[in-house]
Formats: C-alpha cells, structure tokens, sequence
C-alpha cells in the first residue's frame, strides 16, 4: 500500500502542475527569480573571490641584503622562510642578477649608468620576494626577518631593510578591505537568500491558499494529512526542478554576455568558462535550491490548513 | 448509533449556536434537520464529523466520543460518513471519475476495487456519460449527483446531506431527494439538513426542528410545521 500511495501522490502532484498551467507557470517564474538571484551570488563571490586573490598576489614584501653577504648564509635564509607555514613563495634574485635588472629599468638613463660605471664594485645586495598565504601574515614574516633568523654564520645582521615598514599601510589596508568584502558578501548573500526565499515562500503559500476549499474537502471525506500534503509537496519539488533546469538555460547567454565584460574588466576571468567548468556544482546547487525551496515552502504553507 | 448528550456551543463572542441538545439517532434512519439560517443546523453536523468541539456536552457514535478521537482516528471514523453539501465541493481540477476515485484512494483501496466501483456508483446516479468531465463542464443537479456518489462509493454508514438542494431547481431536487431515499431503502442512515417545506412534507420521516440552538421539536413522521 506504501508505493501505492507514494505512486499516487507523485502523479496527483504532476495533474495539478499540469492543470494549473497559469498558477504552475507564475510559481515557477518567481522560483527562477530566486534561483537567479542565489546563482548570481555564486558568481559574485567567483567574481569577488577571483579579485582579491589578485590583489592577494600582488602584496609582497623584499628582503634586500648587505652587499657583503655570502650568497650560502642568504640562501639558508630562504629555506627557513620556505619552511614558515605563512610563505607560500619566496624567490631568490642574486647581486648580480639584481645588478642586471637595474641596468634594463634605466636602460635610458645615460647618467646613472654612468655613476654605476664608477664604482668598482657592484653596490646592489641580492634580494628575496616573499609572497605570503595571506596578506594579514606579513606582519609575522616580517618580524621572523627582524630576529636573530638573520644573522649570518659569523653572527652579524645580513639584512639590509625590509620594505614591509615603508608597505605595512598599504598592506593593512589592503588586509581590511578583503576582510570586510568578505564578511559584507557573506551578510549580503545570507539576506539576498533569505529575501528570495521569502519571496518563493509567499508564491507558493498563494497557490496552496487557492486550494484551500480542496483541501477541506480532503479532510472531509477522510483524507490523512499526508494524503493531502503529498500532492502539494511533489508540486513544490516540479517547481523547483522546472525553475532550476530553466535558470541552468537561462546563464547560459547571460554568462556568455557578461563573460566578455568580466574578461576585461577582471584580468581574465571569464564568466562564462568559469559557469562551463563548474557547471555540476552549480547544476547541482541550483536544482537542490529549488527542490529545497519548493518542499520546504509546501509543508509550511499547507500545515495551516491540516489542523483538525 | 448516534447520540448527542446534552451538547452546547457558545462561541467566543459569546454567541450561543447550540444550546443543551440531546437526541439520538438509530441505524436505518432518514432524519430530516429543519430550522432557519443560524438556528444551529451546520454547527451540529460539524460537531458530529469533529470539525468542532462541543463547549458542553458529548457526541457520540455507537460507543464512541467523536471527540475523544486522536487525528488518524478522525479520518477513519470520516470514512464511515458520506458528505454532501449545498455548494457540492468538488475538486475542481479532477474528473468525475478522479473525485470519486480520490475519496476511495483516501480510503486506502487498491487500483482494482476504484476502477470497477467508481463507474459502478456513477451508474447508480445515472451520470455514467460525464465519468470523464470535470465539475465546471457539469449542471448543478449532476454536481450533485457526482456529491452523491463521492458520498456512496466507500459504502458509509451514513450519509449526511447539508442543505444538498438548495442550490437546485425542483426538477432536480426531486431526483436528489429520490437519490437519499433509496440509499435510505439499501439501509444507509441519512442525516438531511434542509429548508425546503415540499422535501420535508414529502418525505413522511423523522424531522427534527431546531430554533435559536435548541430543539424545538422531534416527531416521528413529521411535517415541516407541526
């Protein structure tokens, strides 16, 4: 008897979503607007996230040595950094090739590469480009070069300044703007959801309260609640399916216009190829949404009515 | 089989709908409930099907306080009572036959039993050519006959009819009324709220008039006035 039921109840639900085509039609059109909205927001995060990590990339903090420092004792430098769980990279770039550089930047400037001939000896100290997990961790990195991590194998200080100081505005800044955009995203997404719920909520709660002299009626002749409420529930699930499988459709030439825009607009994030290769965790996130939202709003909206 | 022991209802503004009632009702009996607008009729059949609880007082069916019921026993004990009413509540989105089929599938019975008893009750109101309409393709005597047999297909004990031809013209009245009696010969116990003094007079059975929430009369094989 229990597949019995359960075979009824799912093919009353489908009836009812066909036979009321125009109310099916409105509920599934405010259940996309929903689903738009929480799809739009994943993007947004992809977006935002993708943004900051640029930003991210594009802190670091030099090391510049004394010019007399021995290129071994800089070198185990660079390994104990490396083995800090904060650095995620540090490169190495030698007196020489630190020499090499300066003369490409001032390739057009005669006269400074006419002070650099007069001196005998290569005044430039080899550096090393810390690029930390995090921006807030630069602080720790930079407090690491400041002790006695630093001193050269004879004992004497090898570092000649750390431009985390002449950065550290910067970087704190920086810090607390990805901080907050993350938590304003986060408190801006939670509200979207919940207002788009709301929204899909009241839709469906209309078309239940539409039904509510069937509902009676149901009762009446005996029907138990979860007779009654199985049909609405399976309708609420067809509208969330029907709306997810539609809003899957519809990013697909929304992502694709936005996608050339995001393209210039976000050094190279493509909307578009992002939605493509994410595309089953999406599908997956949005068709859950909606059947979520759709069952969920269902009990809640027929319970009223089910009170003997 | 049905007993209302000394029943009241007041409502919260006060207002009396029902007002120390005490009857019975045996098996196999067609018992008409006359009374104006107001004077308590509906309020008593809801007392009886648990949909309201007596403020004072006690309803009960053979030995059992309806109101004492836990909610799967309500829907039980509903299944042992055919509804009609005056504005017939169909369920507009079904067919005949899936309004009918709907209260048997309520009931738990299996797909066998629904497709041969359905057109067999349909048969039985004479409305075998509409199994396949629905209620707004449908008069307003055949929407009730279609009532009717909702009302019949689960074999009730009893049949309670709320005002069912008051929407109706005689013509149809008449075959309703026709209807009620027959299923009252086959032995079901039928309950019939109405206005109509023709019906009553007609009929030669038990009324029982109710004024202002108290009954004022009970005879045997009343008219509509005494």
């Amino acid at each position: 008897m229990f597949w019995t039921n359960i075979k009824r109840i799912i093919r009353t639900g489908f009836f009812n979503f066909w036979r009321n085509g125009t109310v099916s039609l409105a509920s599934v059109l405010v259940m996309m607007v929903t689903l738009l909205v929480i799809g739009f927001l994943i993007f947004g995060s992809a977006i935002l996230n993708t943004s900051l990590s640029e930003l991210r990339d594009k802190v670091d903090i030099n090391v510049t040595f004394v010019p007399e420092a021995v290129e071994s004792d800089i070198l185990n430098i660079e390994h104990s950094l490396e083995g800090l769980p904060a650095v995620s990279m540090v490169t190495y770039v030698s007196r020489e090739q630190a020499l090499e550089d300066f003369k490409i930047r001032h390739a057009n400037d005669q006269s400074i590469l006419a002070a650099l001939d007069e001196l005998r000896d290569n005044p430039l100290g080899a550096t090393l480009n810390i690029k930390a997990k995090d921006p807030s961790q630069y602080e720790s990195i930079a407090l690491f070069l400041e002790g006695k991590n630093t001193l050269s194998s004879s004992g004497v200080t090898i570092v000649d300044h750390v431009n985390y100081y002449q950065n550290k505005i910067a970087i704190d800044k920086l810090t607390k703007i990805i901080d907050s955009t993350n938590r304003l995203g986060f408190a801006v997404t939670i509200a979207f959801i919940i207002l788009s719920v709301l929204i899909a909520f009241n839709t469906i709660r209309l078309t239940i309260y539409i039904a509510k002299e069937e509902i009676a009626v149901m009762r009446l002749v005996g029907a138990s609640n979860l007779y009654i409420q199985g049909p609405f529930v399976v309708l609420g699930v067809i509208y969330g399916l029907v709306a997810g499988i539609t809003t899957l459709f519809v990013f697909l030439p929304i992502t694709y216009w936005i996608g050339q825009i995001t393209t210039n607009f976000f050094v190279g994030f493509n909307l578009f190829h992002y939605y493509l290769k994410e595309f089953p965790q999406i599908f997956v996130l949005i068709l859950l949404s909606g059947v979520f939202v759709g069952a969920l709003s269902s009990i809640l909206a027929i319970r009223r009515y089910l009170r003997v | 089989m049905i007993f209302f022991d000394r029943v009241s209802k007041v409502y919260p503004d006060s207002s009396i709908a029902l007002e120390n009632v005490t009857f019975s009702i045996e098996p196999s009996e067609f018992v008409s409930i006359v009374g104006q607008s107001g004077a308590g009729k509906t309020t008593l059949l809801k007392m009886f099907l648990a949909e309201e609880k007596p403020s004072q007082g006690k309803v009960f069916y053979e030995s059992t306080d309806v109101h004492t019921l836990r909610k799967n026993e309500i829907n039980k004990f509903r299944r042992k009572v055919g509804m009609i009413f005056q504005d017939f509540r169909l369920l507009p989105d079904k067919t005949v036959y899936e309004n009918i089929a709907f209260t048997m599938e309520a009931a738990g019975r299996p797909d066998h039993e629904i497709e041969a008893d359905v057109p067999y009750v349909l048969e039985l109101v004479d409305l075998s050519s509409k199994i396949w309409n629905f209620p707004s393709e449908l008069s307003g005597g055949e929407k009730q006959r279609v009532a009717i047999a909702r009302a019949l297909v689960n074999n009730p004990d009893i049949i309670i009819a709320d005002e069912p031809t008051g929407n109706l013209d005689p013509m149809n009245t008449y075959d309703i009324v026709q209807i009620l009696k027959k299923i009252n010969d086959l032995g079901t116990t039928v309950i019939l709220t109405t206005h109509n003094k023709g019906i009553i007079d007609s009929l030669g059975k038990r009324v029982i008039a109710i004024e202002k929430g108290k009954i004022i009369r009970d005879d045997k094989d009343g008219k509509y006035f005494a």
